[in-house]
């Protein structure tokens, strides 16, 4: 197990390129999630405000 | 009957539902790939006779830096078909290859560097190999910066568009940058017109890992396709009924 993780002296070079990409690969998973859900929440404020809007005018006439 | 099924995926609801429904599926698929690849290629493979066990950066680099080539290429294709037949689905897509095909090049040059570094004792040379890759890198982060500085996303597409075919030239390049002039790089030894010169158990991970990369490029572009869609479409009935449904 020790020999794996110490790839022939080549530990370093090896697992920070794993290390990386595997940082790079989560990030792009993640991006586009927290976009949609920033996205979804912002347009159903945006409903929400907007459909109160109408009520008030609905009442005031 | 294709054709019907062609015709309302350009529609974007469609789409954004289609293609909700395909990520799961492609993005196990990929899962399995990975992890598949991953022990093929740390643990079953034999080490190189003259790298030793560094040679293993391989598994991510060439994989990655195939992908930097094929998304690039996608994302000009798409762009040509939005500038010619004005599709909306084609932007979409082309500006959704963007940032994965700039990771996929970022790490193709990060893990290149870091096997640089033990095996020709440099992190990095001017050679036209490496520096056509990082030109990529920054066509893809031209692109994607192009098309956020202009409000009017369908202009904005068509100006980011123009400057990936325009960079299109830039792909046969990097690909014969190792053949045309002298470089510390070494040339292709998988896609050789004679047998590939790699052994089997190292050939058979490579392209494992190749095929997982695939399927994250399109996982994540189908991801943010759809991030893109509920972003144009934002005033749209469909969308407004998405996200209240999502509140509900």
């Amino acid at each position: 197990m020790a020999e794996f993780f110490h790839m022939g002296g080549y530990a370093f070079y090896v697992w920070m390129s794993y290390g990386i990409a595997a940082l790079v690969l989560v990030a792009n998973l993640l991006a586009p999630r927290w976009q949609r859900r920033r996205l979804l929440d912002e347009l159903a404020r945006k409903a929400r405000r907007s459909r109160r809007q109408q009520e008030r005018a609905a009442r005031n006439s | 009957m294709f054709m019907r099924w062609f015709h309302e995926l350009g529609s974007p609801p469609y789409f954004y539902r289609f293609a909700g429904r395909l990520i799961p599926w492609l993005g196990g698929l990929c899962l399995v790939l990975l992890v598949t690849g991953l022990y093929l290629g740390l643990i079953v493979a034999p080490s190189d006779y003259q790298q030793g066990e560094s040679y293993r950066i391989i598994y991510i680099h060439v994989p990655s830096a195939w992908m930097s080539l094929f998304i690039y290429v996608v994302m000009a294709a798409c762009g040509a078909i939005a500038l010619i037949w004005r599709m909306k689905l084609a932007e979409v897509v082309a500006i959704s290859s963007a940032p994965v095909g700039a990771s996929f090049t970022f790490l193709a040059l990060v893990t290149g560097s870091l096997w640089g570094k033990p095996m020709w004792g440099t992190w990095w040379v001017w050679d036209a190999r490496l520096t056509s890759e990082l030109l990529l890198l920054f066509l893809y982060l031209g692109v994607i910066a192009l098309y956020s500085a202009i409000e009017d996303k369908r202009q904005a597409a068509r100006a980011a568009s123009i400057l990936a075919i325009v960079g299109v030239v830039n792909i046969p390049l990097i690909h014969y940058s190792v053949e045309w002039w002298n470089t510390l790089h070494q040339g292709p030894t998988v896609t050789k017109f004679d047998a590939p010169s790699i052994d089997v158990r190292m050939l058979v991970p490579l392209l494992i890992m190749a095929l997982a990369f695939k399927l994250f490029y399109i996982v994540n572009m189908l991801m943010r396709a759809r991030c893109e869609l509920l972003s144009r479409e934002r005033n749209s009935r469909w969308v407004a009924e998405l996200a209240e449904a999502d509140h509900g």
